[in-house]
């Protein structure tokens, strides 16, 4: 089995705000694979975002700040590093993909420039082999005349290949990890497939490990080895993609699961919504976070945090209906559709 | 790009024109005339007017205006007769310009460094006081600015020369007394998109490659935040540059100010139109340059210009 690379443990990170404190990822703990792809999912406010930016520390500190926890790369914790330290993590060891290249380059900064940054103030490399790395990057993403490329404004690409040249940035300084923060949200559905297969095709040619942030099940099934399901800034489930999909564990993945329209829906098949909204992460809930929308919630759930139930090597899950004195439900039918029968 | 500054050019001789025509109908609906001393005899009233020309249809008069202003004539002014309005112009507007440099070389240094000071602390008491000069600048007006830095640096202290223009020490007051307010403006605008800026995703992006955090807002947040402050720019330089009625006063300046308020209370025709031609072509250049300036900053308006 590959080694972990990134070892998350209890990682809890809140916000100040005049509001009080929000408490947006709380007690995560994960690990991240040499060459794997990890997707996150959940929906807005989960604490996808908050908990991949913790490990470049890109969220604003202030009003951010740890609570608890630890995030370990290469021995070393990245939560007691200063800014300067951070610096030689950023872009050669750890990069990040943003979620919408049209804002995420700096329109008044040439594409060359800007991929070219990160070699500003390291050592060892003279200026012509700065620019043939760039070229050679360039191509490397599938853009076709890099030499014009590279000297053109953000302005002047289109949005996919703005997304290319973000995926440059985030690769010429050869990190051991990606983080895309759903790279393919803005981009049409073509676009996306394409970005996808760049996304792979890289990873099989630099062994680089990806954390593939979504709330698209679709992107999860079709990149991922393994999955973490988030909800109200805790981990729901986790697994290999094939235990996410087809044992599903937890009510919240099945209730994703269940909304998703594919190609065999049948027309009179009505896809289920997971009712109501996410928990105010201001006062989380005592119990477990899902609670209030799980048609399946017991008295427990309510009460007490679900602990994680082993159910294989790799998978995982936080729910009470895994818990021996549960009743046993499917959870993938529904009760009121095993009422009707 | 040539094409794109002929064509701001040819705009700009249209708006003069514009301007010239109707300035000059409106002076002469203003009620009065150039000779209403009541001392003159109704004679020497008629003599005068027809040496001017103001006897003549006022078509007539516009025409010849034209004419005369095409070959760079801005004609007599009638309060002082033994000049004419260029020779006016060309006594008074080194001046202001000097003193106008001076006070925008110190809004502008200053104003850009108080925005950026003001933003980068954003929320303490570095902030606050930043913000506190610009209220003050933006609030206090120039007659009460100028008055006051006289009574404290010249009269209480006596660190600086009260008045006149007359070496390096005489322009200290007058030119922070007039740059003032645009500093304050400047600090306020830059302050303000600096924080519009750093809350942009490419600054996260900037973060995100690991480059130092003086470098990004340099290069990153600087160069996109300063857009707003070109654009106020090209209004301010004009209005600094071509004099103002109450520092000048204040600080007894020889400048151009004066000709502003005196040429329409003494209904003198030609000064009039002189100086609203002078500016408003000086207020037509500084924006034209503006808009250049803007191409050279974001490549983005270059593309739209072309």
């Amino acid at each position: 089995m590959a080694e972990n690379i990134l070892e998350i443990k209890d990682l809890t990170f809140s916000f100040r705000t005049y509001g009080g404190v929000v408490k947006s990822v709380r007690d995560v703990s994960f690990d991240v694979r040499e060459g794997e792809i990890l997707g996150i999912v959940g929906e807005s406010g989960c604490g996808k975002s908050v908990t991949s930016q913790c490990i470049l520390r890109l969220n604003p500190e202030p009003p951010g700040f740890f609570e608890s926890g630890s995030i370990l790369y290469k021995g070393e914790d990245i939560v007691k590093k200063s800014d300067r330290e951070m610096r030689k993590i950023r872009g050669t060891e750890i990069s990040f993909i943003f979620q919408d290249p049209m804002t995420s380059l700096n329109p008044t900064m040439t594409v060359g420039k800007q991929i070219e940054e990160i070699f500003v103030g390291r050592k060892g490399m003279s200026r012509k082999e700065i620019k043939e790395r760039t070229l050679e990057i360039l191509r490397l993403v599938g853009i076709n005349e890099p030499e014009r490329r590279y000297k053109q404004y953000p302005h002047e690409l289109s949005g996919g290949m703005k997304q290319r040249v973000m995926i440059a940035i985030a690769l010429v300084g050869k990190p051991s990890i990606i983080i895309a923060d759903e790279p393919t949200t803005s981009l049409d559905v073509t676009i996306e497939a394409q970005i996808l297969d760049l996304l792979k095709d890289l990873r099989e040619k630099m062994n680089t490990s990806i954390i593939l942030i979504t709330h698209d099940l679709g992107v999860i099934a079709k990149m991922c080895d393994r999955v973490l399901v988030m909800y109200g800034g805790k981990i729901a489930e986790r697994g290999t993609v094939e235990e996410i999909f087809y044992e599903t564990a937890h009510p919240y993945t099945a209730g994703l699961i269940k909304s998703i329209a594919t190609l065999d829906t049948s027309k009179d098949h009505k896809l289920v919504p997971i009712d109501g909204t996410p928990p105010d992460l201001f006062s989380p809930p005592h119990g477990c976070p899902f609670a209030a929308r799980c048609e399946f919630a017991m008295k427990v759930c309510y009460e007490r945090q679900p602990e994680f139930h082993q159910l294989s090597p790799e998978h995982t899950c936080a729910c009470w209906l895994q818990h021996p004195y549960a009743p046993k439900v499917d959870i993938m039918k529904g009760l009121e559709q095993e009422a009707k029968k | 790009m040539t094409k794109y500054i002929l064509k701001r050019v040819g705009i700009s001789l249209i708006t003069i024109f514009v301007l010239v025509t109707a300035v000059f109908f409106l002076a002469r609906l203003m009620p009065g005339g150039p000779f209403n001393d009541p001392k003159l005899s109704e004679a020497a009233r008629e003599n005068l007017s027809a040496y001017y020309g103001f006897d003549k249809p006022v078509l007539e008069q516009y025409i010849t205006y034209l004419g005369n202003l095409l070959s760079g004539n801005l004609g007599f002014s009638t309060k002082y007769p033994s000049q004419t309005v260029n020779q006016l112009l060309a006594s008074s507007f080194p001046y202001s310009a000097d003193l106008g440099i001076r006070a925008l070389c110190l809004a502008i240094s200053f104003g850009l460094v108080f925005g950026i000071m003001s933003a980068l602390n954003r929320g303490n008491g570095i902030d606050l006081f930043f913000v506190i000069v610009a209220v003050i600048g933006t609030s206090v007006p120039d007659f009460i600015m100028g008055a006051l830095l006289q009574y404290f640096f010249a009269i209480e202290w006596g660190l600086l020369p009260i008045a006149e223009y007359k070496g390096f020490a005489y322009t200290i007051l007058p030119s922070i007394g007039l740059g003032f307010y645009t500093m304050a403006s400047v600090s306020r605008i830059m302050r303000a998109s600096m924080l519009e800026v750093v809350q942009q995703d490419y600054i996260k992006t900037a973060r995100s490659k690991g480059i130092s955090r003086f470098r990004v807002t340099w290069k990153h947040q600087i160069r996109n935040a300063i857009m707003p402050v070109v654009t106020i720019l090209g209004p301010t330089v004009a209005a600094v540059l071509t004099g103002t009625f109450v520092i000048e006063s204040l600080f007894v300046i020889p400048g151009m100010g004066k000709y502003y308020v005196e040429s329409v209370q003494n209904n003198d025709y030609s000064l009039i139109l002189g100086m609203t031609v002078f500016y408003g072509a000086f207020l037509v250049f500084c924006n034209m340059v503006v808009d250049i300036l803007y191409g050279i900053i974001d490549p983005r308006v270059r593309v739209a210009g072309k």
